[in-house]
């Protein structure tokens, strides 16, 4: 049973700085994700390759310029939604408390088939998985600024284990961001009332009543 | 609206085969945009192709403009034990490996042209007797491989220095025997690690690392390093490169 009650019919559940953050986000992460895949074409770290006809850009140059475009709208947009949330209370509110305890029964009720949801309150793995995705996608700037400048920021480069060592940080940060989103798509899809709410702010009015 | 770069035309004539399919295949593309950005341009017409093309440009010119300010002339890139070096190095240019040209050391000149006080061109016998130095950087290309190697030559500034070029011009210019060119900004010019490289390995530069001299530069990307240099020019008007003027980022610094 849950113990937290759902927000109020027309309640603010999201606040506006969130949702214009996400979906702008969600531009800028779609173009980085998808000209990044086109730079990892010229040169794998891995044997495979993504298919080209699924990434931006055209060509190598093509890609290169949407990817250091599109950095500026992340990082900004980024560093917005991280100061909003971590001024205004937002990310104390909406991610915390969080426990392993919870967490973890909250995936025993996944296997189960069970998905906790209360709009406005966001369940354990919710809480978990969005602070997994931005610290992911802190480590993804860092880590690009490391492959993008190994001589001017040699220093951070070498936390991330030198050049060599940031490519494979900033693909393996985008492959869980791509995996994230999946999933998180996956569960709009399965639990859809929470779209609207994303644009509106507001949790709809239960049946229509 | 269908509109071909200015550009493009006269180039295609001098190009080696591979090099106007890579350029057919941008045309193509700036026509018709993958399918991930048809995905991202919902709602908007073709035409509009253009208008993203050149914000992307004007993005790029900001992007130089912001690697000039974070550009520390006095950083120097990291150096690594020799043991380091990658063997065999990988060969890269715009044509393949079995169209690397030869040139005959003999009749070789290096041209000197632009804001230069002393324009008389240097044999390799002159080249050789400049004092040099060694580096072991890392060679950072923009397709994302990097390769460890071993370069020896004379710092640039020296030479910059010794031939009178005004050191308060904005731009260097190479052009080279394979019809390669680009150009880099003075700051990168007159860093100490910014060398006229006569040696890769211990070992005269070999053809296919650009005999009988390259600019290397640990502090940008591989493709602005230019091989088989035949003449170098100083100037204040924006010079461009092969690779720069298709798109690739002009500063393209590490
Ligand atoms: C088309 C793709 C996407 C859709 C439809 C979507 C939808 C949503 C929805 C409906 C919520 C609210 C969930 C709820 O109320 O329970 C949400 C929250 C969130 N989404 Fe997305 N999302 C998408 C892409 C992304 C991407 C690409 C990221 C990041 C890489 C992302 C990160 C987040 C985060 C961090 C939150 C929590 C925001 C907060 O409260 O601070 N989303 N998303």
């Amino acid at each position: 049973m849950d113990s937290i009650p759902a927000a109020p019919p027309n309640a603010t559940i999201h606040p506006l700085v969130v949702r214009i953050c996400h979906w702008i986000n969600v531009v800028a992460i779609s173009i980085m994700v998808l000209s990044g895949w086109r730079i990892y074409d010229a040169s794998p770290l891995f044997p495979f390759r993504f298919p080209p006809d699924l990434t931006l850009g055209g060509w190598l140059a093509g890609a290169l310029q949407w990817h250091f475009a599109a950095m500026w709208l992340l990082v900004a947009n980024g560093l917005a939604y991280v100061l909003y949330g971590v001024f205004s209370g937002h990310y104390r509110r909406s991610f915390f408390p969080l426990t392993w305890g919870a967490i973890l029964h909250e995936f025993a009720n996944l296997l189960h088939g069970r998905i906790s949801h209360r709009l406005g309150v966001y369940n354990p793995l919710q809480k978990s998985a969005y602070l997994v995705v931005i610290l992911l996608g802190i480590a993804l700037v860092l880590s690009g600024l490391s492959i993008w400048k190994p001589v001017q920021l040699q220093e951070l480069a070498a936390l991330m284990g030198g050049y060599e060592g940031a490519r494979r940080v900033h693909f393996f940060a985008m492959a869980g961001v791509v995996g994230f989103v999946v999933v998180h798509v996956v569960m709009v899809m399965l639990v859809p009332r929470t779209l609207v709410p994303m644009f509106t702010g507001h949790a709809p009015r239960e049946g229509g009543k | 609206m269908k509109k071909t770069p200015p550009r493009l035309a006269p180039v295609l004539e001098s190009l080696p085969t591979k090099q106007i399919q890579l350029l057919e295949r941008r045309l193509f593309l700036k026509h018709s945009l993958s399918l991930g950005a048809l995905a991202l341009l919902t709602g908007c017409d073709v035409t509009d192709a253009d208008a993203v093309q050149k914000v992307l440009w004007a993005m790029s010119k900001w992007n130089d403009r912001v690697q000039a300010l974070l550009f520390n002339p006095s950083k120097l890139a990291p150096t690594y034990p020799e043991s380091a070096i990658a063997k065999p190095f990988p060969f890269n240019a715009y044509y393949g490996e079995d169209e690397v040209i030869e040139v005959d050391p003999g009749g070789y000149k290096l041209a000197l042209s632009g804001l230069i006080r002393d324009k008389k061109p240097w044999t390799l016998t002159e080249l050789y007797a400049l004092p040099q130095v060694s580096q072991v950087t890392r060679h950072v290309c923009v397709e994302g491989w990097s390769a460890i190697g071993k370069w020896t030559g004379v710092p640039f500034r020296h030479f910059l220095e010794r031939v009178g070029a005004d050191l308060s011009a904005k731009y260097v210019g190479f052009n080279c025997l394979d019809g390669y060119y680009t150009s880099i900004d003075m700051a990168t010019a007159l860093h100490p690690q910014t060398q006229l490289t006569f040696q890769f390995a211990d070992r005269t530069l070999p053809a296919k690392y650009g005999f009988p001299m390259k600019l290397r530069m640990p502090t940008k990307l591989g493709f602005k390093n230019p091989k088989h240099i035949a003449e170098i020019f100083v100037t204040n008007q924006f010079p461009g490169g092969y690779w720069e003027d298709q798109g690739y980022n002009w500063f393209s610094g590490s």
